[in-house]
């Protein structure tokens, strides 16, 4: 069984983060790190493995600072890499992410290919749905619980009316939910090894895609202008000496809601 | 303005969000139609002539019995090629979410999501999105046509305001591929204890719990303040609390009085149902939770320490 995860490389703290006014594009020069929500798709992939045999492909499309949220992956135990990472390829929207996601994963003809729950910066939970449509693959989002076999995925979800269970032949896309497992941290061994595990750096015209289909030029959604939000009332944050249980109760009698 | 509005039902009933969606439409103006796939549904489709749609497209096929994304984005794909749509909208909603995106691929077609609003500048369509935990307020526009968004749940209330909507069938021809995916079982939301939606206080758990056991934390402070208990979507999932408790997009939408956020980072789609408490306090550990944007009294510190003193002294209080 071959497995491919996608995999973000985020910036750190994601509500803190900024968007540059010049480009309006999110400001990805500070800390990056995987996005925590991917780490899940990771850890599913590596139980499948772990109980079935196989291998693990890490797929990311990003910065070149995203060979560290590569690394992560491998070191947590996936057993290769590849890197979509091109200058051509920034500022993509959800139109210019398929297009190049879906032809990095083409030609690997993973039998399962995962996803996380939704990039931490951009929180669309989206993705998976239009490479499936452009791959022509099933796809079941939202998974908390997954079992592969006999050629098959069941995965059990929620939806607003409850939870559906649904099943789909190999080879299928599924998105996991950050509740189906907890992530393994990467063990020091995992870490040693990460750096010698075969990993791939393409660029966007080796995946035969079109330059005018990716970065600004092939994304259909434009930012236009960013606002402040709305002011709300102030935020009391106080730090925990001992203390917070009576500043907490002092607080809701104040406010009347004791 | 060619506007199509996806018209998502359950049991039976068109959808609220959607309805809502389908009135803002009509109130931007120009031609407004809906589309309603499903099997059996023909019956639905009148009805929503009264939230402003003058016509409502219908595929009424087997293959779109079940509430599924890709027999749905077959459907869409042919009806907003055929008819020329500009804009198709979306009430977010897990399934509506994966039609979306997969029409966006299907058309190679520009989607903006979590809008808050819609508005027209300058005979331009502009979507309002509050991003990276509603920090900043982006407006987004869209490259070429047909313009595809989600617009956040709960954000437009369905008005009526208009009469009948003509009703038009349509045929669709299925990928395999979009039957690939089969619904084994389709659950149906069971409806445990007494409902979070009338409470004045609630105390929500979240996966800072680190336990199921822990849960009894937030029951004991919350029936120490005479509140109902909560949970978020992880914790629901790893099974650590019932379905029916959920606050959020896909759960319950609440405003109680006073909010208690115990371990819950504040994930955009918890924060969708219950950011209109009246005060919301937050106890995590980790300063950099984004709940720390929008609580009035956040509380940096370990919650098993904090939630047993606190749940102490309002019982001494109360007594
Ligand atoms: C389509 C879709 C729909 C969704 N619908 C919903 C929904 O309806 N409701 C919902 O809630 N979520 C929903 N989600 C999920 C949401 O994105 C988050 O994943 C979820 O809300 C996270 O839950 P959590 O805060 O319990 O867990 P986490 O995000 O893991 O946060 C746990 C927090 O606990 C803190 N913590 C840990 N230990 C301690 C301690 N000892 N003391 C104090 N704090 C501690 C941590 O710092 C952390 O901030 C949805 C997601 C998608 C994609
Ligand atoms: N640039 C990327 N490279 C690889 N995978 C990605 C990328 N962006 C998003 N993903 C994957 O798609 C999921 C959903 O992303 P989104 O729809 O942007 O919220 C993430 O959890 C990742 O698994």
């Amino acid at each position: 069984m071959k497995i491919a995860v996608c995999v973000k490389h985020v910036p750190e703290g994601t509500s803190h983060a900024r968007i540059d006014p010049a480009t309006k594009r999110l400001d990805r020069s500070g800390e990056g790190a995987i996005n925590p929500f991917d780490t899940n798709a990771v850890e599913e992939a590596l139980r499948i493995k772990d109980a079935q045999g196989g291998e693990v492909l890490v797929v990311s499309m990003g910065p070149q600072s995203a060979q560290d949220s590569v690394r992560k992956a491998l070191a947590m135990g996936a057993d290769a890499a590849l890197l979509v990472t091109d200058d051509a390829a920034a500022g993509s929207d959800l139109v210019g992410t398929t297009n190049v996601l879906a032809a990095a994963l083409e030609p690997e003809g993973a039998d399962l290919i995962l996803f996380g729950q939704q990039a931490g910066d951009s929180d669309g939970a989206v993705l998976w749905a239009a490479v499936a449509d452009r791959l022509r693959r099933p796809v079941i989002s939202q998974v908390a619980e997954l079992t592969v076999a006999d050629g098959k995925v069941t995965g059990k979800r929620q939806t607003e009316f409850g939870y559906d269970t649904i099943e789909a032949p190999l080879p299928a896309v599924v998105a996991v939910s950050d509740a189906i497992n907890e992530p393994r941290y990467p063990s020091l061994k995992g870490i040693m090894g990460a750096r010698s595990k075969p990993q791939r750096a393409v660029t966007v015209s080796e995946l035969g895609v079109d330059a005018g289909g990716v970065g600004e030029p092939g994304s259909k959604t434009v930012v236009q202008a960013l606002n402040d939000p709305p002011p709300r009332g102030d935020t009391v944050k106080i730090e925990d000496d001992g203390s917070a249980a009576e500043k907490i109760v002092e607080y809701l009698a104040e406010k009347k809601v004791l | 303005m060619r506007t199509l509005v996806f018209l998502e039902h359950h049991e039976g009933e068109l959808l609220k969000p959607s309805l809502g969606v389908l009135s803002k439409a009509a109130e931007l103006g120009g031609d407004v139609s809906g589309v309603v796939l499903g099997s059996g549904v023909r019956d639905l489709a009148a009805s929503a002539g009264a939230y402003g749609a003058s016509k409502v497209y219908v595929a009424d096929q087997p293959e779109l019995e079940k509430p599924l994304p890709q027999p749905r984005v077959d459907a869409l794909g042919k009806l907003v090629s055929d008819q020329g749509f500009d804009t198709v909208l979306f009430a977010a909603s897990v399934l509506s979410a994966d039609v979306a995106a997969g029409l966006s691929a299907r058309l190679g077609a520009g989607l903006n999501w979590d809008l808050t609003d819609l508005v027209q500048e300058n005979g331009t369509l502009i979507g309002k999105r509050p991003a990276l935990g509603d920090t900043v307020y982006v407006d987004v526009g869209w490259n070429g046509e047909p313009r595809l968004a989600l617009i956040r749940a709960g954000t437009f209330d369905p008005r009526e305001s208009g009469g009948e909507a003509e009703v038009e069938d349509f045929q669709v021809d299925f990928e395999d591929f979009s039957l690939g995916a089969n619904m084994v079982e389709q659950a149906h939301a069971e409806s445990e204890g007494p409902s979070i939606e009338d409470a004045e206080v609630i105390v929500a758990g979240g996966r800072g719990l680190g336990s199921p056991d822990n849960f009894k934390l937030v029951e004991e402070l919350a029936q120490a303040l005479g509140g109902a208990v909560a949970a978020t979507r992880a914790v629901v999932d790893a099974g650590w609390y019932p379905y029916s408790t959920q606050v959020g997009q896909t759960g319950k939408t609440v405003s109680p009085k006073l909010y208690i956020a115990c371990g819950i980072s504040g994930a955009i789609q918890h924060k969708v149902g219950m950011q209109s408490s009246g005060v919301i306090v937050a106890i995590n550990k980790d300063p950099n939770a984004p709940i720390f944007d929008f609580c009035d009294l956040g509380v940096v510190g370990d919650l098993h320490e904090i939630v047993p003193k606190l749940t102490e002294l309002v019982r001494q209080r109360k007594s």
